[in-house]
């Protein structure tokens, strides 16, 4: 299958396999003009199966989101064919707006204009290597991803 | 409304400091010592209890305890008889009730209802629980009657006995009681309605030296404790009727379970209790729930008076 190489734009690399979609929408690509390609299911050595997505546009992304979407997202930056720039994620402190609480006691689920917002609650255990959680700053549910 | 200090809310008793906490226990202590000293000391003053779901303990202890500052009260005791049948937003219903009263007392089904309140709020917020999540003055309300049953917080035995997987008191004590070194917890549960993971690493993690131990019966434990915190199975906890059958008279306690209990154990419930207690272990010297709830006044007394007046300059 090919897909033309992008001359200016970003390339989001080693998705986990299956997550593209999610990112897609989230990161609202879909309100793009630009020729947004989403590829599933990529061979990959060090992943077994990958997603990537690549944006023939030089978009300014919210790292941030996507750190806390899946923080193993490599993001390549093209300019004028060629790699120009790999940036790094960091897991955010705080999330507003991005996600929703699942949590059906929540009051986000019923109070108008209640911007979804949630926290990291684990900064000190994630630099020991441990999965980040965050926490509805409402309810302090756990967010999941699924 | 005057602010003449920064606006201060109770959303979560984690929101007290030891020191605070040590505060508000000394004033209740005095109002308890000298009620009449306390009379008029909120005299022109209104509190807004804004209850979106049903509550006696909670409603009328605030609402005495105001009256017994001097102070008058108003609100709504269910969603029913307030704007929220009509379809009126948590927000606007507190920016409205902050121009009618110094503080707002607020218990709402939906966990989280009292930070959106404590955002709009002109005035202070007093979490008075938020669904299963938080319930900041029963625990103060807690902490008091060990305070004062026991003569302190510190080195002490406390059993935590029925639904500690569900039950919000239990997890709201818990986080409480770990800031106080020495603390040993005995989490006396069926398997499947024992504390969950996270309460376990409250414990472990807890800022001052205490630990657990999990249980399955009271009898075994008893000698060791000195605080016997009961609470409600509920039936609706379990998969199968067979199994809460088999397991609801083991969390039951009566006089007979209480026969190894040392001299001065207090026995705890934060109330209603249906049938965990056995009515006839009210006439025992261990008996201390109707006490709590009675503190559960003073308390409230106390934290009012600091919110109003910064009583006690801790909060």
């Amino acid at each position: 299958m090919n897909i033309d190489s992008i001359q200016n734009g970003i390339v989001l690399d080693h998705i986990r396999a299956g997550s593209a979609m999610e990112i897609y929408h989230t990161l609202r690509l879909d309100d793009l003009d630009c020729t947004v390609a989403i590829i599933k299911n990529v061979k990959s050595r060090k992943m077994g199966k990958k997603d990537i997505i690549k944006i023939d546009e030089a978009i300014n992304l919210d790292l941030e989101v996507l750190g806390f979407l899946d923080p193993n997202i490599t993001v390549n930056v093209i300019r004028h064919g060629a790699l120009a720039e790999k940036r790094a994620l960091q897991l955010p402190k705080r999330l507003q707006g991005v996600v929703r609480c699942k949590n059906p006691r929540c009051i986000t689920t019923e109070e108008p204009n209640c911007e979804h917002s949630f926290y990291l609650a684990n900064p000190e255990a994630v630099k020991q290597g441990e999965e980040p959680v965050y926490r509805c700053s409402y309810c302090e549910s756990a967010y999941r991803a699924s | 409304m005057a602010q003449a200090r920064t606006l201060r809310h109770l959303i979560d008793s984690r929101d007290l400091s030891v020191r605070e906490i040590a505060s508000l226990l000394r004033t209740a202590d005095a109002i308890l010592a000298h009620p009449k000293e306390y009379a008029a000391a909120c005299a022109g003053q209104k509190i807004a209890t804004l209850f979106y779901e049903p509550s006696t303990r909670t409603r009328l202890s605030f609402e005495a305890a105001m009256l017994e500052l001097g102070g008058a009260v108003l609100g709504f005791s269910s969603q029913d008889s307030s704007s929220a049948a009509k379809g009126e937003s948590v927000a606007d219903t507190i920016r409205i009730v902050s121009g009618y009263a110094d503080a707002i007392v607020l218990r709402h089904p939906k966990e989280g209802a009292p930070v959106v309140a404590a955002k709009y709020a002109a005035v202070p917020v007093i979490n008075a629980g938020d669904g299963g999540h938080n319930h900041p003055t029963q625990t103060l309300t807690d902490l008091m009657t060990i305070h004062r049953e026991l003569g302190g917080l510190e080195g002490l035995t406390v059993g935590l006995c029925g639904d500690l997987k569900f039950g919000r008191t239990v997890h709201s004590l818990v986080s409480a009681m770990t800031r106080y070194p020495g603390t040993r917890f005995v989490l006396i549960a069926p398997q499947e309605l024992q504390a969950p993971e996270y309460v376990l690493d409250m414990i472990r993690q807890a800022p001052a030296e205490c630990s657990f131990t999990l249980r399955r019966s009271m009898e075994e434990v008893m000698p060791s404790l000195d605080v016997l915190y009961m609470t409600r199975v509920q039936k609706e906890r379990f998969f199968n009727e067979a199994d809460y059958v088999r397991l609801r008279d083991s969390f039951v306690l009566d006089p007979r379970k209480l026969r190894g209990a040392k001299t001065g154990m207090i026995v705890m419930h934060p109330l209603p209790r249906v049938n965990e207690i056995d009515p006839k272990v009210d006439e025992s010297p261990y008996a201390r729930y109707f006490e709590q709830a009675n503190y559960g006044k003073y308390i409230r007394m106390a934290l009012l008076l600091a919110l109003l007046k910064g009583e006690g300059g801790a909060l």
